[in-house]
């Protein structure tokens, strides 16, 4: 019945948007998207990679505790993920522990923590939805938090947009005009902490990492301008939510892998054709051999 | 007594110690700059030369010593864009999707607002900049696509917009092209002109003699400081150096 509805493009498109639960889904998740993929090109420049899988996996604890306590989960993960962080600090400052060995060892004992305080309180927490993601079944008050959330990340990173770059690029110079680079340094981990509480509701803690690194990759392969590299990135991200979550609707597939599956192809397109830095040069290509 | 002389030192840093999680990386160094000097700041790797420029910057925390910017603190240094920092070619990510006319705008950043939109005056302060290091085909090129001479030149413009005093600049002729290498030596006099104060880091002992009215040897704490002809001695420098004997160094016609 569904192989036939979509032999024409346009059923293929519209058929889902008549389900009022895929229209929110593809909303939010175009907002949360957006939101990741504008911060992406930061994370992927700084080199924050590892610290966005410690940061997300690290909410794990704060949104099951704040679920069972009746609050806001964006407020429960926010505190658990940035404490990640300064405990990554602290235990790296005090002991000879590598960095990335210490990244790892808290953020998976952030993450089983929140297991087991699952499997513990008894509520109405669905492990599946969290782990996985659940942009079909996502509720009133958690789009509301959504768009606040969102909104907020959106405007500190418009305003901080040339510090934040600066920072990326030499703190060392942004250090020496004046510039508050602590400042800009919790910015960015709060942003991070932010952005990860909202890309969970549409592909899960697990592959949340994805939507925040993922496109700005992709947009790195594909321009050396700052600006274009947000749009860019922001693009891919959208773009990759609609086709994930359409996909998974019609094959039944599970939406949050869908999406991430979409930036990865997104990416390895990137990877082979990007006009100047993909394998196939295909500026080179066009141009001719000089 | 001591503050009386502030006033004719651009640049005064009294036993500055700076340690990294307890390890120290200088100890008890002193440097004493005027306008109008240039200091060639010599060393081996990891004899805290970078550590000084950090100190200097205010990028890492002196754990004792003072450091004092036209008799003022660095804090207030730092707000009025008095010291300039020009990196060294490793110090930077030369992949940064950023091109030229960005990274010397990035000089006036300071003196704007908070949104960070240039104005009039600070467009031509960029132009300016980038015309005198003769960068001006390259405007928007991004600085991966630049030679090593030609994303130096960028950073010194970068500095030159900045407008600041002092110019920390680390191993400003390391890996540039003959051109650059020119093109920077004719700065440092005009710089010197202007009554800019420069501290170079540099491996090039011919630089050093060329360019540096003042040296100063480290090796985590000053091994010697002052006059170049008097302090740039060949056992001065083997102890800076570790006991490396200047013939090494020099070739042995020196």
């Amino acid at each position: 019945m569904e192989l036939c509805s979509f032999l024409t493009l346009d059923s293929f498109v519209t058929d889902p948007l008549t389900h009022g639960f895929m229209r929110k889904a593809l909303l939010m998740s175009s907002l949360v998207a957006a939101v990741c993929g504008f911060l992406s090109s930061y994370l992927t420049l700084k080199g924050w990679a590892l610290m966005g899988d410690a940061v997300s996996h690290s909410v794990m604890p704060g949104v099951v505790v704040a679920y069972a306590l009746g609050l806001p989960f964006s407020l429960g993960a926010f505190i658990f993920g940035v404490g990640s962080v300064a405990l990554i600090g602290f235990i790296k400052q005090k002991s000879r522990v590598k960095e990335d060995t210490v990244i790892g060892l808290v953020f998976t004992g952030f993450f089983a923590l929140g297991i087991v305080l699952v499997s513990k309180i008894k509520s109405n927490i669905d492990l599946h939805s969290i782990l996985f993601g659940s942009p079909l079944g996502i509720s009133l008050s958690d789009v509301k938090q959504t768009i606040f959330i969102s909104l907020l990340v959106v405007i500190l990173l418009s305003i901080f947009r040339k510090d934040l770059m600066l920072y990326c690029f030499d703190p060392r110079h942004a250090k020496t005009v004046g510039i508050n680079v602590f400042f800009l340094h919790y910015l960015l981990l709060t942003c991070l902490s932010l952005a990860a509480v909202v890309g969970l509701q549409s592909v899960g803690i697990i592959l949340v990492v994805a939507m925040l690194i993922t496109p700005g990759a992709t947009a790195y392969l594909l321009t050396d301008e700052f600006d274009n590299m947000t749009i860019i990135s922001v693009l891919s991200a959208i773009i990759s939510s609609l086709i994930g979550i359409y996909i998974s609707f019609w094959f039944d597939l599970e939406t949050g892998g869908s999406i991430v599956l979409a930036q990865t192809f997104i990416f390895l397109f990137a990877f082979l054709f990007a006009p100047r830095y993909g394998i196939f040069k295909l500026k080179k290509f066009f141009a001719g051999y000089k | 007594m001591e503050s009386i002389n502030y006033q004719n030192f651009r640049i005064e840093a009294e036993n500055i110690c700076v340690d990294y999680n307890g390890k120290v990386a200088l100890y008890d160094a002193n440097l004493r700059l005027k306008p109008g000097q240039i200091c060639g700041l010599v060393g081996m790797n990891g004899a805290g030369k970078t550590t000084f420029f950090n100190a200097l910057t205010g990028f890492v925390n002196i754990s004792k010593g003072k450091i004092r910017i036209n008799g003022e603190s660095l804090r207030s240094a730092q707000k009025d864009q008095t010291i300039a920092y020009v990196p060294q070619s490793e110090g930077i990510d030369s992949q940064f999707p950023i091109n030229v006319w960005d990274v010397v705008m990035m000089g006036r950043y300071g003196s704007m607002n908070i949104f960070r939109c240039p104005r009039e005056s600070d467009v031509q302060a960029v132009k300016d900049a980038i015309e005198r290091v003769d960068l001006t085909d390259h405007l928007s090129t991004p600085i991966g696509n630049l030679s090593g001479g030609q994303r130096k030149r960028t950073f010194l413009a970068r500095a030159i917009a900045q407008r600041a005093s002092i110019l920390l600049l680390d191993e400003p002729f390391a890996g540039v092209d003959i051109r650059t290498e020119k093109l920077i030596s004719e700065l440092f006099i005009q710089f010197k002109n202007e009554g800019k104060t420069i501290l170079l880091s540099t491996h090039d002992m011919i630089h050093v003699r060329e360019f540096c009215d003042l040296v100063l040897l480290i090796n985590k704490t000053v091994v010697a400081y002052g006059e170049t002809s008097e302090v740039f001695t060949p056992e001065n420098i083997t102890t800076t150096f570790g006991g490396i004997s200047p013939d090494f160094l020099f070739g042995p016609e020196s």
